[in-house]
């Protein structure tokens, strides 16, 4: 049953992310990527996981691909009109790739995972809150001040400039 | 009776949970088509009409007492208007996107019901003696489940309103998902001091909801309280998010007909109409269940007076048939009371502005939500060393 839950959920994780590459309409691509999400977040339930899997819903299958399909369809961009791909184009994305595949091999190969302790065999919230509270308490600080950081860019870039005056703001009569 | 339990003992456990999923769809479904029977009686009672009270077949009229009031009662309209619903020519735009247009109401009832499986709507006593949910699957992060997977009912928004390629529709499933994103936030935002407060530290952390229930099965002290009395404002924010959550008056947005004709349904009719219909009406009965479990002490009939007591009362402990049916039925009756709520303030508020929708929900609901939560975690830190 569960072997048979993997494959089904790597098949649709996979065949949805191909979608995505391939697709030449961004709607059908931008819901290809929700169903790779969702394909994902099935592949960590079925590791116990199911904290991840729900957040991983919650905020990319929630919110943020209902971001892109917001943006996509508000820019209204039509299908099949995008150019060929130039040669450096295609030259970067055989390297990229290459490099990708050369990574999980040698992941595959050499890589050692550290072993588990008792404590971290089953992912409780209580282990999730721990070790982002104290092991990982910089990166996810980190990761916060980026994100930070990047909202605060879309702010100064998205401000309408009318000139040496300040920028109208709504609301004025 | 015996017999029954064999055969069912009997079955392949996938063919229990099938069996047990398709029951409680089977009565979902149905009730989110009796909500809108609901909902036209009780505008009318608030508008002081009689509402549907005319259609009968006619050989219900000829049984005495109860073929006229189930007449009056309008329930056969319900019946007449699902028939309707059905039978109806199922037309077809021509300017649509008809792939995600034809998707785009079945994606609307997959996250209505996917929901089901984790809110717990009752409880018995097993054989030990304790307290077990009647759920389709106790999550330990049931909470984050519930809104994981119903804040995927976006999606039918957007598609519906994209899909049918035409202005109006397009600005209702724009607007639709703008506030469905927004008020998220503080839903989420809202309901996190009542997991404060039912975690102790030292325990596993858990964010399931039979959990928040349990906590409010005490007799005595704070763990009867009821979270509506400790929390009221966590309660009061969490409700009008519900609202806009379930698209409902006064945030309607998405359907705003003054200035939207249909909003993101224009085009859509017959039953493809009808399962958006159905989707909202299953969203409501969800998110009342959801409300009754976090701020209402789920199937508790009183503060401070839980199940288990009531079944000593009744002598029902060793009866978990009858238990389980109780506690269903007080479970039931406080969300029926919800969905009453919900119609009486769609009945007297007026809809809001959209920059007033979004204005309340970035600039008021979402700072009260983390104040709110602030405060409880001081409190809550303060105060739990002492019970």
């Amino acid at each position: 049953m569960a072997n048979f839950l993997f494959y089904t959920f790597a098949l649709l994780t996979l065949a949805s992310a191909v979608l995505v590459v391939m697709n030449k309409n961004a709607v059908n691509a931008a819901l290809g990527l929700l169903l790779s999400l969702v394909g994902v977040a099935g592949l960590f339930v079925l590791l116990d996981a199911a904290l991840l899997a729900f957040v991983l819903l919650l905020v990319y299958a929630g919110a943020v691909v209902a971001l892109f399909l917001f943006i996509i369809m508000l820019l209204d961009t039509t299908p099949g009109a995008q150019k060929p791909f130039s040669r450096l184009t295609i030259a970067a994305s055989a390297i990229g790739g290459a490099l990708l595949l050369l990574g999980v091999l040698s992941l595959d190969e050499r890589s050692v995972l550290p072993s588990l302790t008792a404590a971290h065999a089953i992912p409780t919230l209580k282990n999730y809150a721990e070790q982002l509270f104290t092991t990982y308490l910089l990166p996810v600080q980190l990761v916060g001040f980026m994100l930070l950081v990047a909202m605060l860019g879309v702010i100064v870039l998205s401000r309408k400039c009318t000139g040496e005056d300040e920028p109208k703001t709504e609301g004025q009569p | 009776m015996s017999a029954v339990m064999q055969l069912w003992a009997s079955l392949h456990p996938v063919v229990q949970m099938l069996v047990k999923g398709l029951a409680v769809i089977g009565v979902m479904f149905p009730f989110g088509g009796a909500c809108s029977l609901i909902e036209r009686k009780v505008s009318a009672w608030m508008q002081g009409r009689p509402g549907p009270n005319r259609a009968i077949p006619f050989w219900f009229a000829w049984i005495p007492v109860i073929g006229p009031f189930l007449q009056r009662l309008g329930v056969f309209h319900l019946l007449a208007d699902g028939g309707k619903m059905f039978l109806k020519e199922d037309s077809l735009p021509g300017h649509v996107n008809k792939f995600y247009f034809l998707l785009a109401p079945v994606l609307a009832m997959i996250p209505a019901l996917t929901t089901v499986t984790v809110v717990p709507f009752g409880a018995y006593l097993d054989d030990a003696g304790r307290l077990a949910p009647l759920v389709l699957a106790n999550l330990d992060v049931g909470i984050l489940a519930v809104f994981a997977v119903s804040s995927l009912g976006v999606y039918s928004l957007i598609l519906a309103g994209w899909a049918s390629n035409s202005k109006y529709p397009f600005l209702g499933g724009v607007r639709a998902s703008a506030q469905l994103i927004s008020y998220e936030i503080s839903m989420t935002l809202s309901v996190l001091p009542v997991f404060l407060m039912i975690n102790a530290p030292g325990g596993d952390g858990s964010l399931s909801l039979f959990r928040v229930v349990e906590f409010q099965s005490g007799t005595s002290g704070w763990h009867g309280t009821w979270f509506i009395l400790t929390m009221p404002l966590a309660a009061v924010i969490f409700l009008v998010s519900l609202f806009a959550e379930t698209n409902r008056l006064p945030f309607d947005m998405a359907e705003c007909d003054a200035d939207l004709v249909g909003g993101f349904h224009t085009e859509y009719g017959s039953m493809k109409w009808g399962l958006f219909f159905v989707a909202e009406y299953s969203h409501m009965l969800i998110g009342s269940g959801v409300f009754v479990l976090l701020f209402l002490g789920g199937w508790n009939p009183l503060p401070w007076v839980p199940l288990e007591r009531v079944a000593g009362w009744l002598h029902l402990v060793d009866k978990p048939l009858l238990l389980g049916l109780l506690s269903i039925v007080i479970f039931m009756g406080k969300g029926l009371l919800f969905i009453f709520v919900f119609m009486w303030v769609r009945w007297t508020v007026p809809r809001f502005r959209y920059d007033q929708v979004m204005k309340l929900g970035w600039q008021k609901l979402l700072p009260l939500a983390i104040g709110n939560l602030i405060f409880y975690a001081i409190l809550i830190a303060w105060l739990q060393p002492k019970f």
